[in-house]
């Protein structure tokens, strides 16, 4: 991937609107905010400006947080912006289970406590076919997986969102079969793009985008990733993830983001970016072909959708 | 109260009170106030409004057969002509905005996409419909002819939608909600041909 000199996301600007963000927040909500859940800024920018593509452009705070698909807060596109006032994401702890040397819950401030919190800028497209670039902070999921210390049986990794209908009204209804679950093949899980973001914008995710910690897969659709986890699985046989589950001929296990396979609602060769008029035609993998693609080197992925 | 006179009296206001909405959106849309992606919220709203207008017409002519509202089926024309209306600026949203004419996608869009084609379809049949909404068409083609024709609005009806309720991901009650009123409409107008032979006896 080229990096040219005038993609690299202005840091000036982007702190900016940091301290601007975290300013009207602190402001209007009086904010608590966990230092540890955020990138150390002065580390070298190349760690989240490399990713970004000369076409990208950061997303809006704006846009990112009051337009998004997290159908435990209802199935409208605002709706998660404006029925998550009430989900508390602390304290928060994460069980690992399945296949390890030894099942334990972990306190989530232990988990980071332990990690390296950095920026990544990734695109993030949307299996409906629009599109957009976040600033998010987290940290790599191969870290978290270390911790747990999978047996070499386990294969696959699952991952299970909060299940709290009293704080999360779009669960009492049955769209879905709650609790939302996703999942990976062991080495997707430990590839070094996959992260587990905890912020975003350089401040604690918000409950509309999955705090406190959600998973961030950008090769694949984004219903891939996974938002607000409570649960770590690791399987010997591959898990079934929610989408799949509903409506297996339109949304497949690996869901790589692919715009010569064909969705039966959605054309997946091109996209909308939030904010722009005309479409963009939908890069292989999203864009991370180089980093990914060896993955399914020996895999049909008009079968393996 | 219900007399023709008082709905014709109402037109107006109804006229002004439909065509509202689309004038608000284009506003907003151009205002740059219609959400983060105005584009899919211009031509969602646009359709949902079709759709109930479609279903608004159906139901005038079941309430017609209410004897003190005899007289509304005089408001289900320009109801009609305003679904259309709705119908064609859904699809300019969709060809202009969404696709920008780039006409080779959008044909292979219609062709695979099942809720593509449902939509288009729909519109398709409606487009009869509407070029023979004046009393001169209706006397050119006699009452009979012109009443056949106008049986497509159940076609339209449904396709329309199925047309929303495969495009919903997960929670269809929407959709449900419509196509449960367009079959008790329609089974209401079968029941009453049913019946009708016995009334006459």
């Amino acid at each position: 991937m080229k990096i040219l000199g005038s993609e690299i996301t202005p840091y000036k600007t982007y702190l900016n609107r940091r301290k601007f963000i975290k300013g009207s927040l602190a402001s209007t909500m009086l904010a608590t905010v966990t230092s540890s859940a955020f990138a150390n800024h002065d580390s070298d920018l190349s760690i989240y400006t490399k990713n970004l593509n000369e076409n990208d452009k950061l997303n809006s705070y704006e846009e990112i947080t009051t337009y998004n698909n997290f159908y435990e807060f209802g199935t409208h596109k605002k709706h998660p912006h404006l029925n998550s006032g009430n989900f508390k994401p602390r304290p928060w702890t994460i069980k690992i289970d399945g296949l390890v040397k030894k099942p334990q819950t972990f306190d989530l401030e232990k988990i980071l406590s332990n990690v390296t919190i950095e920026d990544r800028v990734y695109r993030l497209r949307c299996v409906e076919a629009w599109s957009m670039v976040i600033p998010w902070q987290g940290f790599q999921l191969s870290e978290l997986i270390k911790m747990a210390e999978p047996l070499s049986s386990a294969k696959y990794v699952q991952f299970v969102t909060v299940f709290r209908p009293e704080e999360m009204p779009g669960q009492q209804k049955r769209t879905i079969i709650w609790p939302y679950r996703e999942g990976l093949r062991m080495d997707e899980a430990m590839n070094p793009l996959t992260i587990l973001a905890t912020g975003l914008y350089g401040h604690e995710m918000p409950n509309q985008n999955g705090a406190p910690i959600r998973l961030v897969v950008p090769w694949k659709y984004g219903f891939k990733s996974i938002k607000s986890i409570v649960e770590i699985r690791f399987l010997d046989t591959q898990p079934e993830t929610s989408w799949e589950t509903l409506a297996p001929w339109e949304y497949g296990f690996y869901a790589n983001v692919n715009p010569n396979v064909n969705h039966p609602r959605w054309s997946q060769g091109t996209e909308r970016r939030i904010g722009e008029f005309k479409r963009r035609e939908t890069l292989m993998f999203n864009g991370y072909e180089e980093e990914v693609a060896h993955l399914y080197k020996d895999l049909d992925l008009t079968k393996f959708y | 109260m219900f007399s023709t006179r008082n709905f014709n009296r109402s037109k107006p206001v109804l006229f002004i009170l439909i065509l509202f909405p689309s004038l608000l959106w284009a506003y907003q849309f151009v205002t740059g106030n219609l959400g983060v992606n105005p584009i899919e919220k211009l031509m969602d709203e646009l359709g949902l409004m079709a759709l109930r207008l479609i279903i608004i017409t159906l139901m005038i002519t079941t309430l017609s057969n209410i004897k003190p509202l005899k007289s509304i089926v005089v408001l289900r024309r320009m109801i009609g002509l305003f679904a259309f209306y709705y119908v064609c600026l859904h699809f300019s949203t969709y060809i202009v905005l969404d696709h920008f004419l780039d006409m080779q996608f959008i044909i292979q869009d219609i062709i695979k996409r099942p809720f593509i084609t449902f939509g288009f379809i729909s519109f398709l049949f409606l487009i009869p419909l509407a070029s023979t909404s004046t009393n001169n068409m209706i006397k050119r083609l006699g009452f009979k002819l012109w009443k056949k024709i106008h049986y497509l609005i159940y076609p339209v009806a449904i396709l329309a939608c199925m047309h929303f309720y495969v495009l919903v991901r997960a929670d269809k009650t929407e959709p449900v909600i419509y196509m449960g009123i367009i079959i008790l409409l329609l089974l209401h107008r079968i029941f009453k041909r049913l019946t009708r032979p016995q009334l006459a006896q």
